[in-house]
């Protein structure tokens, strides 16, 4: 399995995260043999096997539908980049 | 002061022989003169004197814990309240957290003074500590060698002296490995045994907090501060922890260990596998048997781990996206060049790496072949587990293939870095606890003994590590210039 830097390119746009171009084939380089380590599993025979996502096979927890937590907006806006009248500032999406 | 145990300086405390504040004091003065190790991100040197006071005034009273006024610290995945929790990223770099996380609140409510935070691969990824934005960690033992990863801070603190216990976490062995590395003691417990809430996310349904120490003694009183079910978590398990001291002296007759063959095979040093057969040897003389097993799977744990851990560190980290905080990259011109410059600019490499490779694993198309093939494989591998372990206590063997390597050696072959973390990963896949202890050394570098246990069986695997300890004195070495 390999990947091009084309491929590379493409992924990185799905994870909206910025590369380097010089770095692309290093990535290209590095993904294949992350690839080629995960084909070994191909080798085992999972017919009938349940995945499995939490080692307790634990499914999530319910609880009851009250209000636990206290607006504590203010605290969190503290830390933001850019925040105005309580909200998040972002480039303008809409022309 | 910085060479005893919990118990003795609790003892010390409520003596009158020193105060918390003293006692904290030395220790800031300790992190000062060995600055150089970078084993700390950051230093809160006025909220530990703080605490100290605090602590003084508790012992006065007589309503302390054994923790109060013991100087620990904390590593910097753990969010805490008004203090910089960085996760060893730029992205990170200005984020002050504005809540605690469960185990942050539970040590402080024990009383223990926070001496700062401790470096860490960036977002808990790495073997090493060299991923980290604030440089790499040296450890004590030989300056040029690496610490492991990620809780490589951790580790070399608690080797340095430079706290007397801190905390980790442990994805696919990142207590283990660095405390094996640094010749000291680490448990990483059951998955769900402690809270995840407040612990920045990497791969969900494998990461775990837990305690490391010089001793198991010392471990096991950090544990039981640290371990509980708690709501904040919806993947925790309700399982009420047990009295973890008493169940130190408990005697070993008729313990039987596993030694997995995969576990003793190609690529393992000969000098590693000779301290854990005298590791072994010694557990025969306190009354333990041996039974030779197998875990046939194992070698597929690198390949599944390494798609579930990037898959998930994949949708983890989305939500680092330069809005609502951390770092922001300067004039974006729209919505997606402020996600792709803010991620792209604050993420540094192997975090890049893992992000791409899970997106990879999760798009359209490749889902089955493998995230859903990943999960089988790791209940292909949680099976020999359940397996082996009902019939024999618990499995022995070596936590890293080899003692510490140098720094630089193998920062440019991330594949090479992964196939170190094979003894360690598929207890993470199967969730179950496990310790290394140091049990030896190796070119003057320290070893560590991998004992693996049953679902929520850290009381026995204290047990047995505190039993060893008490007839080998590697626990209680120090690295030269640290004594």
């Amino acid at each position: 399995m390999s990947l091009t830097a084309d491929d590379v390119k493409k992924i990185a746009h799905l994870a909206r995260l910025g590369i380097d171009e010089h770095d692309i084939e290093a990535y290209a380089n590095d993904l294949s043999n992350m690839l080629n380590l995960m084909v070994q599993m191909g080798r085992s025979n999972t017919d009938g096997i349940e995945p499995m996502a939490h080692p307790m096979d634990q499914a999530q927890r319910l609880r009851a539908d009250e209000v636990t937590e206290h607006d504590l907006h203010e605290q969190f806006q503290a830390i933001a980049p850019q925040v105005e009248a309580g909200l998040y500032l972002v480039p303008k999406v809409i022309e | 002061m910085h060479n005893k145990t919990i118990i003795e300086l609790a003892k010390g405390l409520r003596a009158g022989e020193f105060t918390s504040v003293e006692l904290t004091q030395s220790f800031l003065n300790r992190i000062k003169q060995h600055e150089t190790l970078n084993a700390y991100i950051t230093v809160t040197e006025e909220l530990a004197l703080q605490a100290a006071k605090a602590a003084d005034l508790k012992l006065a009273n007589g309503d302390a814990d054994l923790l109060t006024g013991i100087p620990i610290a904390q590593k910097d995945i753990f969010c805490t309240r008004g203090v910089k929790t960085s996760c060893g990223s730029k992205m990170l770099d200005n984020f002050v957290a504005p809540y605690n996380a469960t185990v942050v609140k539970k040590l402080n409510d024990a009383g223990a003074v926070m001496l700062g935070k401790l470096n860490m691969d960036e977002f808990a990824m790495g073997s090493s500590n060299e991923n980290s934005y604030y440089g790499a960690v040296k450890n004590p033992w030989d300056q040029a060698a690496v610490p492991g990863g990620s809780s490589g801070g951790s580790a070399a603190a608690v080797a340095a002296r430079l706290a007397i216990c801190v905390t980790g976490t442990d994805t696919g062995g990142s207590i283990r490995q660095p405390a094996s590395h640094c010749g000291i003691t680490g448990l990483k417990p059951t998955y769900g045994r402690v809270s995840r809430y407040g612990m920045i996310a990497y791969a969900s349904s494998l990461d775990q907090g837990g305690p490391m120490a010089r001793s198991a003694e010392d471990t096991a009183i950090l544990l039981q501060a640290m371990a509980g079910f708690d709501p904040k978590d919806s993947t925790g398990v309700d399982c009420p922890a047990p009295n973890y001291l008493e169940s130190l002296n408990k005697g070993l007759d008729g313990l039987t260990i596993g030694l997995p063959k995969e576990f003793f095979g190609d690529g393992l040093d000969s000098g590693v596998a000779a301290v854990v057969e005298a590791a072994v040897k010694e557990y025969q003389k306190l009354g333990a048997t041996v039974k030779d097993i197998s875990i046939p799977n194992l070698n597929l744990a690198i390949p599944a781990y390494y798609v579930i851990a990037s898959a998930e560190c994949s949708a983890n980290l989305s939500r680092f996206d330069g809005v609502r905080f951390g770092y922001r990259c300067k004039d974006p011109v729209d919505l997606t060049d402020l996600y792709v410059r803010s991620r792209g600019e604050a993420f540094g490499k192997e975090v890049k790496r893992r992000i791409l490779m899970g997106t990879y694993a999760l798009s359209a198309g490749y889902y089955d072949a493998y995230y859903l093939k990943a999960q089988k494989v790791r209940r292909l591998i949680t099976e020999d587990f359940k397996r082996v372990l009902q019939e024999v206590d618990v499995i022995m063997g070596p936590v890293a293939p080899s003692v510490a390597f140098a720094i630089g050696e193998k920062i440019n072959n991330p594949i090479e870095m992964y196939l170190s973390d094979i003894y360690t990963i598929a207890i993470n896949l199967a969730g179950l606890p496990a310790m290394s202890i140091p049990a030896g050394f190796v070119q003057d570098k320290p070893v560590g003994l991998h004992i693996i246990g049953n679902y929520f069986a850290e009381d026995r695997l204290l047990n047995i590590a505190h039993q060893y300890q008490k007839i080998t004195g590697w626990h209680e070495k120090s690295p030269k210039g640290f004594e």
